[in-house]
């Protein structure tokens, strides 16, 4: 178990370094010079040439990184911003603002949006699978199967204006989607969250109702299913203590992709309803060639799938006795 | 919980009539292809307390017509006509509620191969007490001791200590041993053993036949011991049924079925199997042809396409009219040779090959 942990996080550091060199090679690949940008439209060359040493660009890229690298755990002083603590990820080159405090700020957003509608979307998919697997081949089955159809070839960018449309300009059901932070009002938190989530939930839904269905029908004729049969369990008992158990595997699989899908959408989601996440940082970042905020936003994007990636692998050991983590 | 309080009848059935008897029973799978008749007229009956082997090979529906007493068929798929009465009840139409409660209870099984069947995701101790708790009640604990008893009387060592342990970390031949323990927790009248032993070692094997065997002789439960192996049958049957293409085609006591075999299958049967105090030289002869399609079962007798003696039958009955289970009593078979012909052939003919 520990051996485990220690593994997976020096597996899960490997892979960040790995994701920062990419990033930063990449960013010099592109032929835009940020420091061309600062200097404004009439720029004199030995004016240019000062921002680059002041930005450290300069340096070859290897001791650029080396620096960067050494300000996530030790901080460093930065002539152009001045001090920066560790973890240090740098100043934005557009807004001048330490890239980990903003970061920081727009997280609650991303992860309110993000984590809020994987709750409703696993919820609603796997309750619909479930039913589904039950009535098999009745109507509801044929509803809800059809049903997952249309709601995953939805997009977001479609049925999120659509939704704001009718359920706030015209019937005034909710509130414009907007964040409150849950820590100032939980109630507006979640009322003006529910748009983006039930956005997400009719699109992402569908794959976990056909999913769960399938698993179920699966799991129903395997043949433990029908020894807890043989030793009178009840249809019920079966479905929801033997048959689910088995379910879970594939649907944890699954979600655990889904979920960095969803963080990976939220640039998608973000613009859609204007919210201000690090979504929205992540597309300025680029349009104004933003190295530190960049780096930071692929960054903060990595550790949160390779942690989630962990955690569902702990998830396994958890369902399925026969799974041991090394 | 009712059941808990329920006091189910003393496992002796002393009422008319033998403690489990099939009637007619015929299963139907309706599939795309048409509709499959699995199992076709089945009857059989079972004494308390004595073992039935039944024999064929794999489709003859062995299988089927056994799920069919506990119920198990989907009846959305499967049709189940005919009668099964035990301990003077009839099964066949029984409200699934009454099933439930007859299932693990009264009437248990053990399967095939005990790794897929046991649920990996819960420890043994916790698959048996639930069954025990299902149908007699009790607390928790209570259960547990009585989950440890079992896996003690089924010979698992240290069972108090491997209660707690899951399936896969047993062997073969243990998870069988918790597979009877669990089958046998309410002391059912009559288990179903379905090919108990196929998925064990061949060391293995006998061991689990003596259990099952021993337990037999400790509670008077019946047994019927679904199997392809006749040396299963020999060792553990007092009767024994053989099957073929869902039908039973012979009938008697394991000394007069394996000794005296009357129908031309069971012939086959027999030479098909190695014995080892047969010449090493003699070949096994394997039952020319296949197995029926039980989407369209032959007319008349099933196994008239594969049978080398129908044309000693006049007028090409065999393929034409369906013959019965006779004498009506003790050692039958289904076969339109007559019995002196029939006895005049295994003599001549098949008992040196055998």
């Amino acid at each position: 178990m520990v051996r485990f942990f220690l593994r997976r996080v020096a597996g899960a550091a490997m892979i960040m370094v790995i994701i920062s060199v990419v990033t930063f090679v990449l960013f010099y690949a592109v032929p835009r010079d940020p420091a061309r940008a600062f200097c404004g439209k009439i720029c004199p060359p030995q004016n240019l040439a000062l921002i680059r040493h002041n930005l450290g660009m300069d340096d070859p890229l290897f001791v650029q990184y080396w620096h960067w690298l050494a300000g996530v755990f030790t901080g460093r002083d930065l002539p152009q911003f001045g001090e920066c603590a560790a973890p240090c990820l740098g100043y934005s080159f557009a807004t001048r603002e330490p890239v980990f405090s903003a970061i920081l700020d727009r997280l609650p957003v991303t992860l309110s949006v993000t984590f809020g509608a994987a709750v409703v979307l696993l919820t609603f998919g796997v309750v619909t699978g479930m039913i589904a697997a039950w009535q098999q081949g009745r109507p509801l089955d044929k509803i809800a199967s059809a049903s997952s159809v249309i709601g995953a070839s939805l997009q977001i960018y479609f049925v999120g204006p659509l939704l704001v449309f009718f359920a706030v300009d015209t019937l005034g059901l909710l509130p414009r989607p907007a964040y409150v932070p849950i820590t100032e009002d939980p109630g507006r938190w979640f009322v003006h969250l529910l748009i983006p989530w039930l956005v997400l939930s009719i699109i992402f839904t569908a794959n976990y109702t056909r999913m769960t269905r399938s698993v179920m029908i699966e799991q129903l004729a395997e043949d433990y299913v029908r020894t807890a049969r043989a030793k009178g369990m009840s249809g019920r008992t079966v479905f929801l203590r033997f048959a689910w158990r088995g379910a879970m595997i594939p649907i944890v699989t699954i979600f655990g992709v889904d979920l960095a899908t969803l963080l990976g959408g939220a640039i998608i989601t973000e613009q859609t309803f204007t919210l201000h996440g690090i979504g929205e940082l992540a597309v300025r970042a680029v349009q104004n060639t933003d190295l530190p905020m960049l780096l930071g936003v692929t960054l903060v994007g990595a550790f949160a799938i390779v942690t989630l990636t962990i955690l569902v692998d702990v998830l396994y050991a958890v369902i399925d006795p026969r799974v041991r983590l090394r | 919980m009712t059941d808990a309080t329920r006091e189910r009848e003393p496992a002796a059935w002393s009422g008319p009539g033998p403690f489990l008897s099939v009637r007619d029973l015929s299963v139907e799978f309706a599939t795309e292809d048409g509709v499959v008749h699995a199992v076709d007229r089945l009857s059989f009956e079972l004494e308390k307390g004595t073992t039935l082997g039944i024999v064929g090979e794999s489709g003859s529906g062995k299988s089927v017509s056994t799920l069919a007493v506990l119920g198990l068929h989907d009846p959305a798929h499967a049709t189940v006509t005919g009668e099964i009465w035990l301990e003077g009840r009839q099964l066949v139409g029984a409200d699934e509620r009454v099933m439930e409660g007859l299932r693990g209870d009264a009437v248990s099984m053990i399967f095939q191969d005990p790794l897929s069947s046991l649920s990996p995701f819960h420890t043994v101790g916790r698959q048996i007490a639930e069954t025990y708790r299902k149908h007699r009640g009790g607390g928790r604990r209570e259960a547990r001791a009585r989950a440890v008893e079992m896996l003690a009387r089924v010979g698992i060592p240290h069972a108090a200590a491997r209660v707690d342990d899951y399936p896969h970390q047993f062997s073969g031949g243990m998870r069988q041993r918790v597979m009877i323990a669990m089958a046998l927790v309410c002391d059912p009248g009559l288990v179903i053993a379905d090919e108990p032993t196929t998925a064990l070692d061949v060391t293995v094997q006998a061991q689990i036949l003596d259990l099952l065997t021993e337990l037999q002789r400790e509670s008077g439960t019946s047994i019927i011991l679904i199997t392809h192996d006749l040396g299963v049958v020999a060792r553990s049957a007092r009767r024994v049924l053989v099957m073929y293409a869902g039908r039973a085609v012979e009938e008697g006591s394991v000394r007069e079925v394996l000794r005296e075999p009357r129908h031309p299958y069971t012939w086959g049967l027999l030479g098909s199997m190695p014995r080892l105090r047969s010449d090493v030289d003699l070949p096994l002869l394997p039952v020319r042809g296949t197995p029926p399609s039980m989407l369209a079962p032959p007319p008349g007798c099933p196994f008239h396409p594969r049978c080398d003696h129908r044309r000693l039958v006049p007028g090409d009955a065999c393929a034409a009219d369906r013959p019965e289970l006779s004498p009506a009593e003790g050692h039958r078979d289904a076969c339109h040779l007559p019995l002196a012909r029939k006895r005049e052939i295994f003599d001549g003919e098949i008992r040196g090959r055998l």
